[in-house]
């Protein structure tokens, strides 16, 4: 759309930025200004430099935190995508079962993140839960979330499955709508199957969609805590701890200001720079102009 | 290529029409002959978007047949006809290539490389579209892609028709007329049997051989683009082609003549015992601008009438008098004498026409 | 065909039978629950939910989160409004950094914002208070809240504000009463997605509140006693947690995809 060249626009903004900087501002220079101090009490803080920061890029906890968040952004990332287009695809489009679908898939996604938590701590548990005893019971697996790490890990990623391939399935949903009949029109003319339909229209199609999902899902599991907190707690041992429960754990738990300030500072690069090299990434390999 | 035949052919979107409305598309009985050019012409929502389904295959009809050189094809997907269709908006496969656009039917057929790349090449050449033939064909503009899509029809030489829906609307004006005189040139080069839906005049009489006209879900004519304009099958036809349209006046029977709504004036002959035959029915006299002649004068064989108004539209004028309750427009050449108050209006009788219920009686 | 909608409905069975499992220990009794596995009540009871619903200390938790989530819809609508219309109308120094700052708070994670955030509203004496909650949660539903309604706004064509002006209508009044009308589908499906995300949200409203604003997430935790896990009060809980979604979703569910079409959550 052709815009109009106006400085005045900025007074509409202004609410917004004032409210955005009181929430993120304020607290992100407190969290700078804690990065470079040791804290004693109130008044009581030293210079301390880059210190904090070289503590924690050698820390063990971190490393490990991350090693283990890469790792799961990667295989729910591996997972949700290819599922939630299968799905999406397989859903109607139109009348009442395309609307009982969408109201059955939105479903996860407004339940409160720690009744997530809790729905499957009670449905992976050996004794009282469904899951944890058909795993157990009929398929005479000794599964235990609890107390085994792998364990652990594929109920978290399984939960997380549970909760946000839905978030996928509702953007390629609404991608695959999108798409104007005549293409599907054109390709029966032109003697296209099923896989030729996908490759060729619906794929390219979904290109805009698909790198929110990748991104939202990128960035979203990158700052899960709530669901594993209340599942497994980050055990066994450090098993499932990522990088925002290990954050909590020295902030809130340890109250090490200085460290967790240094941490978040970290943390928030690294999602940052990811963020960007992906959307750079996937933006060049769908290059092509939307039709 | 094929003669395209219908028999006994309806269509509605309901799954139990009972009044006439119901139907999208009413009964229709005729034959597209092979090879030939045809345009289905009609205002939004005449039912010409849904014959062209019914021809591709992609809507099945609720009753009736069509037929392809005499075999039914009724049942048949889009695939099975073996037609190629160029839609309103361009359809092309955003990832691959111009070339490789051109080769995705053929490739789907399982044909032979080398034949393709001879079948690509040619079909490039023909569409002038050689220079960007390895670009990728979503950074292209829209007449090149409306190409590209005719160019998956043009491939293929056992396509039974090429079927166009409206393929100029996204098309900037100064590129529309290059792209009509590349499909009259494919045309005239291979002779497929070509199905054009335009709600554009212009577009449907350029084009086409013979031009189907549709209104309310009924092809009310079928004819060249001459017929249409001297013997307009309904006043639908009179109104919709010419520009501007045919003038309709209603008239009823007197003694022995056909009296025009409104004056005293009646017409001899021949109309009276046309109009004896109809005489149940709504009658209305039509006449083109174009066979309309204004004398600034009293003539003989002249009607008086009081000037309204005139256009000047540079290569002729537009001339419009009040007869009675009757507004009636003459086209007259540039040159022509303009009368200024009293204008005589002259008819000739070989192109007027008398309509009956809308439909053309004599 | 068949085996798509084999898929779907396996797809449909793992995502109902974790909530159907919910449900089914809401309503059993914990002795019910602990002694062995049923797949359906065998004594139906209701009295978890009696529990909660007649138990002020439980109730005021869903109070609480309604209050905060109806503050940070109406808050981040107000304030968005604007902002979406003047970022899908005008180009002013600096727009695009603004723009991709608002974004980025969409990736903070919370962890990094609770101490602060903690230490802030303590400070400005909000601590334990719903518009502390609703405050913080404008962290990323303003941002959010921008960018859906930037888009349901430049879909609108310009013609109809130099119109509205033409026509001398003043810009409060032409945004309240031609432009507001014009994208309620648009205010719709971001209300809904506010609401989404500041109903889910826990970590941050539980950091920012003790006792006065808790919301019912937190307080769920409570049924872990020196008794043992109260598991049909904590299933009932949750299940209520979920009623309020579905209702929401219900009544959205035909706007639900434009939102999403927009690629815009």
């Amino acid at each position: 759309m052709r815009k109009t060249e106006s400085n005045k626009a900025w007074l509409l903004v202004l609410p917004v930025f004032l409210l955005v900087a009181f929430s993120a501002i304020i607290p992100l220079m407190t969290v700078v200004n804690y990065s470079v101090q040791d804290i004693f009490g109130p008044g009581e803080a030293y210079w301390v430099g880059t210190e904090w920061f070289k503590e924690m890029l050698r820390s063990e906890d971190l490393r490990g935190a991350f090693v283990r968040q890469v790792i799961f952004s990667a295989t729910i990332l591996v997972i949700q995508i290819p599922l939630g287009i299968a799905i999406a695809l397989a859903m109607p489009a139109k009348g009442w079962a395309a609307s009982l679908s969408l109201v059955l898939v939105a479903l996860p996604l407004l339940i409160p993140w720690n009744v997530v938590g809790t729905i499957w701590q009670i449905f992976a548990r050996g004794d009282i839960g469904l899951g944890g005893w058909f795993v157990n019971d009929m398929m005479g697996i000794g599964y235990n979330y609890t107390a085994d790490s792998l364990h652990a890990w594929i109920t978290v990623v399984v939960m997380d499955i549970w909760h946000w391939t839905p978030l996928v399935v509702l953007l390629c949903y609404a991608g695959l709508r999108a798409i104007p009949d005549a293409f599907y029109q054109a390709a029966a003319i032109d003697g296209a199957g099923r896989w030729k339909v996908f490759r060729y229209i619906q794929l390219p199609k979904l290109r805009g969609v698909l790198l929110i999902a990748v991104l939202l899902r990128f960035m979203d599991s990158f700052m899960i805590y709530t669901e594993p907190f209340v599942l497994t707690g980050g055990g066994p041992g450090t098993a499932t701890t990522f990088l925002s429960q290990q954050l909590v754990k020295i902030a809130l738990g340890q109250f090490d200001l200085g460290p967790a300030a240094a941490y978040s500072i970290i943390y928030f690069l690294i999602i940052l720079a990811a963020s960007f090299v992906f959307y750079n990434i996937m933006v060049r390999v769908g290059r092509g102009d939307r039709a | 290529m094929a003669r395209i035949e219908f028999q006994r052919l309806a269509h509605s979107y309901l799954a139990d029409p009972v009044a006439p409305a119901d139907w999208a598309l009413k009964e229709l009985d005729f034959a597209w002959e092979d090879g030939g050019a045809y345009a289905l012409l009609g205002p939004s929502g005449c039912g010409k978007s849904t014959l062209l389904n019914i021809i591709s295959g992609l809507l099945r009809p609720s009753q009736g047949r069509v037929l392809y050189d005499g075999k039914d094809v009724t049942g048949l997907s889009p695939a099975a006809r073996n037609i190629a269709q160029v839609f309103q908006f361009p359809v092309i496969y955003d990832t691959m290539t111009v070339a490789e656009n051109l080769a995705f039917p053929l490739r789907n057929r399982r044909m032979p490389r080398a034949e393709v790349r001879k079948r690509v090449a040619e079909a490039l050449e023909m569409l002038e579209l050689q220079p960007v033939q390895n670009r990728r064909a979503a950074g292209l503009t829209a007449d090149q892609k409306q190409k590209i899509s005719m160019g998956r029809g043009l491939v293929r030489d056992d396509v039974a028709a090429i079927l166009f829906d409206e393929p100029l609307t996204v098309i900037d004006p100064h590129l529309k007329w290059q792209l009509r005189r590349k499909l009259k040139e494919v045309h005239e080069r291979f002779h497929h049997t070509l199905v054009y839906v335009t709600h554009d005049q212009n577009e449907a009489l350029t084009f086409a051989d013979k031009v189907v006209v549709m209104y309310e879900g009924e092809v009310v004519q079928l004819g060249t683009p001459q017929e249409l304009f001297e013997r307009p099958a309904h006043r639908f036809v009179g109104y919709f082609i010419g520009s501007p349209g045919m003038n309709f006046m209603g008239c009823h029977l007197v003694e022995d003549g056909l009296g025009i709504d409104g004056t005293e004036l009646v017409l001899y002959g021949h109309w009276a015992e046309l109009a004896r035959r109809h005489a149940k029915s709504r009658l209305a006299i039509g006449i083109r601008p174009e066979f309309l002649d204004i004398s600034p004068t009293p003539r003989d064989d002249a009607v008086p009438t009081r000037l309204m108004g005139v256009q000047d539209l540079g290569n002729f004028k537009l001339v419009t008098v009040r007869l009675g309750p009757h507004e009636v427009v003459a086209k007259l050449p540039e040159d022509a004498p303009v009368p200024t108050d009293e204008a005589h209006l002259v008819f000739q009788p070989e192109w007027t026409r008398l309509y009956a219920d809308d439909r053309l009686v004599g | 065909m068949r085996l798509r909608y084999l898929a779907l409905i396996v797809y449909f069975g793992f995502l109902l039978l974790p909530i159907y499992w919910l449900v089914n220990m809401s309503l059993k009794t914990n002795v019910e629950i602990t002694s062995g596995l049923t797949l359906w009540p065998q004594n139906l009871t209701f009295a978890n939910y009696v529990t909660i619903l007649t138990d002020q200390s439980w109730y005021s938790g869903y109070i609480n989160s309604f209050i905060y989530v109806a503050m940070n819809t109406a808050i981040s609508l107000t304030v968005a409004l604007p902002a979406a219309y003047a970022f899908s109308r005008y180009r002013f120094i600096g727009d695009k950094h603004m723009f991709f700052w608002l974004l980025t708070n969409r990736m903070a994670p919370p962890a990094v914002f609770v101490l602060p955030f903690f230490q802030l509203y303590q400070t400005f004496g909000l601590f334990d208070t719903h518009i502390a909650v609703a405050l913080a949660h404008c962290l990323f539903n303003v941002p959010l809240a921008v960018w859906i309604l930037e888009g349901f706004m430049s879909g609108v064509p310009k013609e109809i504000d130099e119109t509205a002006y033409v026509d001398g209508y003043s810009f409060p009044r032409f945004f309240l009463f031609v432009f507001m009308p014009l994208i309620k589908a648009g205010i719709g499906v971001t209300a809904f997605f506010c609401f989404m995300f500041s109903w889910v949200e826990l970590l941050m409203a539980r950091t920012l509140t003790s006792v006065a604003a808790k919301p019912i997430g937190a307080i769920m935790t409570r049924t872990v006693s020196a008794a043992g896990m109260d598991w049909g009060t904590l299933a009932a809980a949750g299940v209520l947690t979920i009623v309020p979604g579905v209702l929401v979703i219900y009544f959205v569910r035909n706007y639900m995809a434009k939102g999403f079409a927009l690629g815009r959550v």
